[in-house]
């Protein structure tokens, strides 16, 4: 055996500068939680806490020389995230800090497409830090404000204290309508529990929607879950780089909520439908992820199988999907697909129609 | 019989090496550990990058997380090269006249032998540096391709362009060949008198390792269940030629290369630690050290072509003696 050592825990922490990401990060640094944290950042700068893991590294996104435009990684985590491995037990997980304007997508996907990193690391979650005060004047002026959030799991809405009641529920209805799936929490001076940040295993197959009996249902959800004693599924990697990325013009939209605040081209389709015939299901979430991969964002679903008594979870970044058997369907549970589609230019009436033709006869 | 004399350490080893026929071994956690009457060590970095042996074989440069490069001999005596502040110095390379070279981000330096240094900034980071054998040159592996820079003179600096990331970088010993290791699991490289393209590639794993054979005739690379040894003898390097495939294993990867000083063998390091020489002639094997710890990570052979030092991700490094 090598170095028998459990895949370190990595939180990425995204937001613009002004959002709070600083005041975090410090909280994470200095609270006394028991666990030592290794920060990757872009700049020194401003965390005030002396610590010997704190590592700068230049942002430097490597574009994979296989044709695909969306198959990027950023060289400089691969370097330092090896350099940090190499001494495993100085810390208990690692944190990325991005830059308020750098695009979360190369950030997640060195964790699935470098097999050095993925071998002795694992994406735990994405975090966005929202100013509630800016949102939407980031939301005219740039892309990333919504590449953020839409890529996140946790979104924490800062500085509620500087918004009125209605300002605020309209900044929320943006990021819900941008991002359905994410969890969101209201806080001021970055005060979320740090449970709510960290651990959340959010690309974990095992623990991922795990039992969140309100996925894709429009209202906030907050449950805490386990994972259960028969996980012990193998993973299936599909790592697929389609090479005719097929555009299409779109007429229609169907938008899971509709954002208070224009200026949105992130779009989230939310399917549902009955048990899953395998033989169509399974082509057709490895041609759409193909065809459709450079604009679509992130993917999560529970599908029901027919005559498969687990439920399958699947999810998904740009070309990226991975998909297991998670747990058995409870008595009381609807057997039912669900599946979400956070992205731009995405038919929604094509991925409904072809979706629902998946279904067991 | 070959024998092995363990040394057993705690951590990483980034580089093995002999300095002045000593065996020393760097580890990630910036001690340094060689075997002269006694083992004995000595704290060099806090957190140690890279390493590398001079071409004489009497120092070994290194570069830390605590941005220093340092030196030292064969009789323990370390002496700083440089200090860049907070930033981790990435990658290192010694080369002719007493020069090194090290790099950070997207910078690169090179210290010549009266202390004087000249830095290089590139658009996007340094992955990797190497001095050519011949002349005051160096060569950066960078994304899409490699920059050739003459640090002892002012002048633009060749660009080689290849596109993805190249992540290491070295000259043929001749100087006539440049090779890069990349992001993809392939080498990249360049016959520098006219820039012709060498790719090399089906590796199953990213190359981490590279050995240049005796005079260059061959460069064997780790990143697939065998030794993949390429052809350069030709004047057009390998191409339109198979690499030999040496020392091939049904369940493990080959981690670290080390060809033989004088004649055509390589020593072979594989994941699960297990040490093999092949002779390139007809691939005959010898087991040289049964499986450890962990992963070989470098080896190197010693002057009199007799003994190997090796070192190990898990620490579990050590010398063997061919002659046994």
């Amino acid at each position: 055996m090598t170095e028998a050592q459990t895949q370190i825990p990595v939180t990425v922490l995204t937001g613009y500068l002004g959002s709070g990401k600083t005041t975090l990060l410090n909280r994470i640094l200095s609270e006394n939680h028991g666990k030592r944290y290794a920060v990757i950042v872009n700049e020194f700068g401003e965390i005030g806490i002396d610590n010997d893991l704190i590592v700068e590294s230049d942002e430097e996104i490597y574009e994979m020389n296989n044709g695909c435009v969306c198959c990027t990684v950023r060289g400089d985590l691969i370097r330092v995230v090896e350099g940090l491995m190499r001494r495993p037990g100085r810390f208990d997980a690692i944190i990325v800090e991005t830059t308020g304007l750098a695009d979360p997508v190369p950030v997640a996907q060195t964790f699935f497409m470098d097999d050095d990193v993925r071998s002795k690391t694992k994406l735990d979650a994405v975090v966005a830090l929202v100013d509630a005060k800016h949102l939407p004047l980031r939301l005219k002026d740039s892309r990333e404000a919504e590449d953020q959030i839409a890529f996140a799991d946790v979104v924490v809405l800062n500085k509620t204290d500087l918004v009125t009641a209605d300002e605020l529920r309209d900044v929320e209805a943006a990021i819900r309508a941008i991002n359905p799936s994410a969890k969101i929490h209201r806080t001021t001076r970055a005060g979320v529990p740090l449970d709510q940040v960290l651990d959340r295993g959010a690309f974990d197959l095992k623990r991922v929607l795990a039992d969140d009996p309100h996925f894709l249902d429009a209202h906030d959800h907050d449950h805490d879950h386990e994972c259960g004693p028969d996980c012990g599924h193998d993973h299936h990697h599909h790592h697929d780089h389609g090479h005719d990325h097929a555009h299409h013009d779109h007429d229609h939209h169907e938008h899971g909520a509709v954002s208070p605040i224009h200026d949105v081209t992130v779009q989230s389709v939310s399917l549902r439908g009955g048990e899953m015939d395998s033989k169509k299901f399974f082509p057709w979430i490895e041609k759409i992820t193909q065809m459709e991969g450079p604009n679509i964002l992130r993917l999560k679903g529970i599908i029901a199988i027919k005559d498969d008594p687990d439920r399958y979870v699947i999810q998904g970044v740009h070309m990226i999907i991975e998909g297991d058997h998670q747990r058995a369907w409870k008595d009381d549970e609807k057997h039912e697909s669900r599946l979400v589609f956070i992205g731009r230019e995405l038919d929604a009436e094509r991925l409904k129609r072809s979706f629902e033709a998946c279904q067991a006869a | 019989m070959p024998t092995v004399a363990p040394l057993d350490l705690e951590g990483h080893c980034i580089a093995a090496a002999f300095l002045d026929n000593i065996p020393f071994f760097a580890l990630a956690d910036g001690m340094v550990h060689w075997l002269d009457h006694g083992q004995k060590s000595l704290k060099l970095h806090d957190g140690l990058l890279s390493a590398t042996a001079t071409a004489r074989n009497d120092l070994m440069i290194s570069g830390g997380e605590d941005g220093k490069v340092m030196s030292l001999t064969s009789a323990g005596v370390a002496e700083e090269m440089a200090s860049i502040g907070k930033k981790w110095v990435t990658s290192v390379a010694s080369g002719p006249q007493g020069a090194l070279a090290y790099a950070s981000g997207r910078n690169a330096w090179v210290r010549f032998a009266d202390g004087k240094t000249k830095e290089f900034a590139h658009p996007r980071s340094v992955e990797g540096i190497a001095f050519s054998p011949k002349g005051m040159r160096i060569g950066v592996a960078r994304y899409n391709g490699a920059t050739l820079h003459f640090p002892a003179a002012d002048g633009t600096p060749t660009e080689l362009q290849w596109d993805g990331a190249h992540t290491g970088i070295t000259f043929s010993p001749d100087g006539a060949f440049l090779v890069t290791t990349m992001q993809e699991n392939a080498l990249h490289g360049w016959k520098l008198v006219d820039a012709k393209h060498m790719r090399m590639t089906g590796y199953p794993a990213k190359v981490k390792s590279l050995s240049w054979s005796a005079k260059g005739k061959w460069l064997a690379s780790s990143g697939a269940p065998a030794a993949i040894v390429w052809p350069f003898s030709g004047k057009d390097g390998p191409m339109g030629k198979a690499p030999l495939e040496l020392g091939t294993r049904g369940n493990t990867m080959v981690t670290s290369v080390a060809c033989h000083p004088s004649e055509d063998i390589v020593a072979i390091g594989y994941e699960d630690g297990m040490v093999l020489a092949v002779r390139f002639a007809d691939a005959k094997e010898v087991l040289l050290r049964r499986p450890g710890k962990g992963a070989i990570t470098s080896m190197a052979w010693d002057k009199e072509e007799r003994r190997i030092a090796f070192g190990s991700a898990a620490g579990d490094c050590g010398v063997i003696d061919i002659t046994g």
